[in-house]
């Protein structure tokens, strides 16, 4: 074995702007933890990033097969970095089924860094391996670095009283800490972070960081290891950041926003792939003011937070597509009982069970039109893992002032995604508005904002305003049970109206690409990152084109017929069969719309839509 | 606080079931307690589902959410986790509670939330106009069972006990001090209360619970539960349900001169109200009164216990794993 001898030598120094790092290996190596471990110290260190986890559907495949492959990717570095990238520049594989699945990530002359010490015979069948890749030449257009981690683990805790088995468990960190001296980054945090995570196994903790400076140490001293990198650090602005994923980022919205309204939060969910994590991180918030709830179905969840939001919670419910087809009734209970809540959903492939971990824009229909009767309610879509904070929070500022459902669509690909969140300070946030609420003896649960044409919020045990109110259509003003059909068109009219005037709230839609053009790339929610990115490339590139990424689905911007209208060709990109194309054709006749769809269970990136642009050349 | 009357709790709508049906009585008994319980008024919600017993709310001034087809309890979860200091009633009928909301009874009784259900059963979708319901009996003949009904009915009080509610009562429409009795008895109980009470549909069941109302057979076919006494009955009082072992059977006796070996119900004892619970005429009377009553907490107690004073601004809760761009 190469043990490197401590001696000066030349190392290599590339400058890059970002790069993409891919980490893989069996779903019990610890793939994620070393990715969000190495996510921190790249935010730490002042880079732009974006990370995106692939993990398979089943919590324990078969060790070291195909299926049971876990993995990381990241891109980080300057402004630059709007998502998790496509193709890596680098391949961490922990074992060859790591190898055998990743490599279509990879473009030739990009590294590898393997752990040899898995790619055993065994292992190396169990990935239809018939010779070692690592040796046998077929992997001559990379760049490959082997190195027998497991080896050089046992040695490096030949001392250590932990068994065989645990010791190979820290191999993932001897790893983290090679990329730490090729990326220049800092150790000290992620052992600072085993010291906390293990503070009740100190000989584990202790086993995990000796084996991590370790890793930073082989590297350092080791020939084969001859070239470092520097990346490029964003523009970012100051203030106190944190890594957060598009699912986090939506519970501390909604506790913020409660906090700003300064009534109780309530998150009523039931668990589904791939928002569970909402409830996650919910529940360990749990307090007297942040109330979260379990429920027994997709059904009582939104009940129950429809009952909160009576009850005058800022309340949401979360779910992913089977369990919003569930939620869907009572979603027309809030709409005609005029109640706020916050319903987020977190798309993934369908139809039925679908594709549950993978990333999908499928479900702006059902958002949009899936409800019994004329149902509007108002739909966002997240753009990113951070802006998942600031959409949830303008959701439910929308929701209190106009007395709304919102459904809020982000996806699997930014739900699970990370990227780091400038955290705001509350004085900083948009106020709440509120309907003013009368006297007592003027009180009348559906008189109406002149302005926005919402109801007054009276809730128990608020004296004088006891008042009913339900699913049966309500008679306009007073609110009690109505079958006068002039009323039922009345109120029709009323809640049509209602949402159309959320459109006041509507910032001016922003055009990517400065100079004029006559073509125009237009997404919504997750494919902000590739299509902004594309448009930027683009541009350097001398190329003419303008992008339009839509965070407001229903209502749509008021200035988007305007906007279409200058265009010759207007290309809907979206990862569903077509479904913004549909509506953009039947809100604006004379527009061209072009649909460009996707539906493999990935993202969109910035690569495909470079080739759309291209197409047009 | 100032007293309240069962005319404090009057809408002022005009109320719309059938002349004769038997939720009049109910909700005389419903604002008797309303008002007998010292609870300030506006503390008061009651949230139905779809039904002829979930309109119920629109006849109550005090806060109230008729909601959607068995999604009540689901509703009310949310008021009264978000709130435990409000009294919260849940309206409900037998399609409503076990049928399409089946699922919602079953774990508000598992999670001990601190809902008041009180579910009108009377054996029929009546608002939909006379289709079997999870209550009616086996053989009845309905809209959807002309060849009479192939389904085996459920007994309310006897799921709730076996589900582990802490409370459970029966009691019939026509007799409205029992009725707001084991109502009042519901609202003081902490954790979820379950209260059956037959109620006549006058156009589908009118004569469904005869038997329990008629002043020739009503002592035959009702026993009335009580804690720590023997379960006599029949018009002469000369009949008891005595447990022989886990076998409940009916003893005849001398009224003057009643055995001193009657079985003694205990409230308390799950086994017994399992068993009492289980009961249904022709072969036993029907066991009407408080049939199970405990003391559990509730989930909104425990919630509130085991969760911190303020969840902080995220500011704070992430002090920890920040950093900071200068």
């Amino acid at each position: 074995m190469n043990k490197g001898k401590k001696r000066k030598r030349d190392i290599d120094i590339s400058i890059k702007e970002y790069t993409v790092i891919r980490f893989a290996g069996d779903s019990g190596d610890g793939i994620q933890l070393v990715g969000n471990q190495f996510a921190n110290a790249t935010a730490i260190s002042g880079n732009v990033l974006s990370t995106l986890p692939d993990y398979p559907a089943e919590i324990r495949a078969p060790q070291g097969s195909i299926g049971g492959v876990s993995g990381f990717q990241i891109a980080f570095g300057d402004d630059k970095v709007m998502n998790p990238g496509n193709k890596a520049d680098f391949l961490v594989v922990m074992n060859p089924a790591a190898l055998k699945v990743n490599l279509k990530y990879l473009d030739k002359g990009s590294v590898i860094i393997a752990n040899s010490g898995n790619f055993t015979e065994e292992n190396l069948k169990k990935a239809g391996y018939t010779s070692n890749p690592l040796e046998d030449g077929s992997l001559s257009n990379y760049r490959v670095i082997s190195v027998d981690v497991n080896s050089l683990v046992e040695e490096t805790l030949s001392e250590s009283p932990l068994t065989k088995a645990e010791k190979l468990k820290t191999k993932n960190f001897f790893m983290l800490g090679l990329l730490y001296w090729m990326f220049d980054l800092p150790v000290d945090i992620t052992a600072q972070w085993i010291d906390k995570k293990f503070a009740k196994k100190p000989e584990i903790a202790e086993a995990n960081k000796k084996v991590l400076y370790a890793g930073y140490n082989y590297a350092e001293n080791t020939e084969i290891f001859d070239a470092k990198y520097k990346i490029e650090k964003g523009n970012l602005e100051p203030g106190i950041y944190h890594n957060i994923t598009g699912n986090e980022a939506v519970c501390y919205a909604l506790i913020t926003a409660s906090r700003k309204l300064k009534r109780k939060c309530y998150y009523g969910s039931y668990p589904i792939t791939p928002a569970s994590e909402i409830l996650h991180t919910f529940s360990k918030l749990a307090s007297k003011n942040v109330v979260v709830f379990q429920a027994e179905d997709e059904i009582a969840a939104i009940c129950s937070s429809i009952g909160a939001s009576f009850a005058g919670c800022l309340s949401a419910t979360g779910t992913s597509g089977p369990g919003l087809s569930l939620k869907t009734e009572a979603l027309g209970l809030a709409v005609i009982s005029e109640l706020p809540l916050v319903v987020i959903d977190v798309q993934r492939g369908g139809p039925s069970t679908g594709l549950p971990t993978k990333t999908e824009q499928s479900d702006l229909f059902i958002s949009l039109f899936g409800r019994h009767g004329d149902c509007p309610v108002v739909v966002l879509a997240a753009f990113s893992p951070s802006d998942c904070f600031y959409t949830v929070y303008e959701a439910a500022r929308i929701a209190v002032k106009y007395m709304t459902p919102v459904i809020v669509l982000t996806s699997a690909y930014i739900a699970q995604g990370s990227q780091p969140l400038r955290i705001p300070r509350e004085e900083e946030l948009k106020d709440f508005e509120i309907t003013n609420l009368p006297l007592p003896h003027e009180f009348k649960p559906y008189l109406r904002d002149e302005k926005t044409l919402s109801r007054p919020w009276a809730y128990p045990p608020l004296k004088g305003y006891q008042h009913r109110i339900g699913g049966l259509e309500k008679l306009h003003i007073e609110g009690n049970i109505s079958y006068d059909p002039e009323n039922h068109q009345i109120m029709t009219n009323l809640r049509r109206e209602k949402i159309k005037r959320v459109s006041l709230e509507i910032p001016p839609t922003e055009i990517y690409g400065d100079r004029k053009s006559d073509i125009l790339i237009l997404g919504w929610g997750s494919t902000y990152g590739a299509i902004k990115s594309a448009i930027i490339e683009s541009i350097k590139e001398n190329i003419a084109v303008n992008g339009v990424v839509l965070k407001y689905l229903n209502p749509l911007p008021p200035d988007l017929g305007d906007i279409l209208s200058k265009y010759k060709k207007i290309y809907v990109v979206e990862e569903n069969d077509g479904q913004m194309a549909f509506v953009l054709r039947a809100n604006y006749k004379n527009a061209n719309i072009i649909s460009k769809t996707k539906v493999c269970g990935q993202p969109y990136t910035k690569e495909e839509i470079l080739k759309i642009i291209q197409s047009e050349k | 606080m100032t007293k309240l009357t069962p005319a404090d709790f009057s809408s002022n709508l005009p109320i719309k079931w059938c002349p004769g049906c038997g939720n009049y009585a109910i909700i005389t008994a419903v604002k008797r307690v309303m008002a007998e319980l010292e609870i300030e008024h506006e503390k008061y919600v009651v949230v139905s589902g779809i039904g002829c017993s979930s309109r119920f709310p629109y006849y109550v001034n005090v806060y109230g959410y008729h909601t959607i087809h068995g999604r009540a309890i689901a509703v009310a979860t949310g008021v009264k986790l978000s709130n435990p200091e409000l009294m919260v009633f849940v309206v409900t009928g037998d399609g409503d509670a076990l049928s399409i909301g089946g699922n919602h009874l079953i774990h508000g009784i598992r999670r001990n939330i601190g809902l008041k259900v009180l579910m009108f059963n009377n054996r029929i979708y009546a608002l939909t106009k006379g289709q079997a319901s999870p209550t009616t009996l086996f053989g009845a003949k309905t809209k959807t069972t002309p060849q009479g009904n192939f389904d085996y009915p459920f007994n309310p009080v006897s799921l709730a006990i076996n589900l582990g509610a802490p409370f459970v009562a029966r009691s019939i429409d026509s007799d409205i001090n029992l009725t707001s009795s084991v109502i009042f008895e519901a609202a003081k109980n902490e954790g979820f209360a379950f209260v059956e009470i037959l109620q006549k549909c006058v156009v589908f069941t009118d004569k469904e619970f005869d038997v329990f109302k008629n002043i020739d057979t009503k002592d035959d076919f009702v026993v009335r539960i009580e804690n720590n006494k023997p379960m006599i009955f029949g018009k002469n009082k000369n009949k008891a349900i005595v447990l022989k072992g886990f076998t409940p059977v009916v003893v005849e006796f001398d009224p003057s001169n009643p055995p001193s070996d009657l079985t003694i119900y205990d409230s308390s004892n799950i086994h017994m109200a399992s068993i009492i619970s289980s009961l249904m005429p022709p072969e036993f009377p029907l066991p009407v009164g408080i049939l199970y009553k405990i003391n559990k907490k509730s989930y909104e107690k425990i919630f509130y216990e085991n969760v911190g004073e303020d969840t902080g601004s995220i500011e704070s809760i992430l002090k920890d794993n920040s950093y900071e761009i200068k």
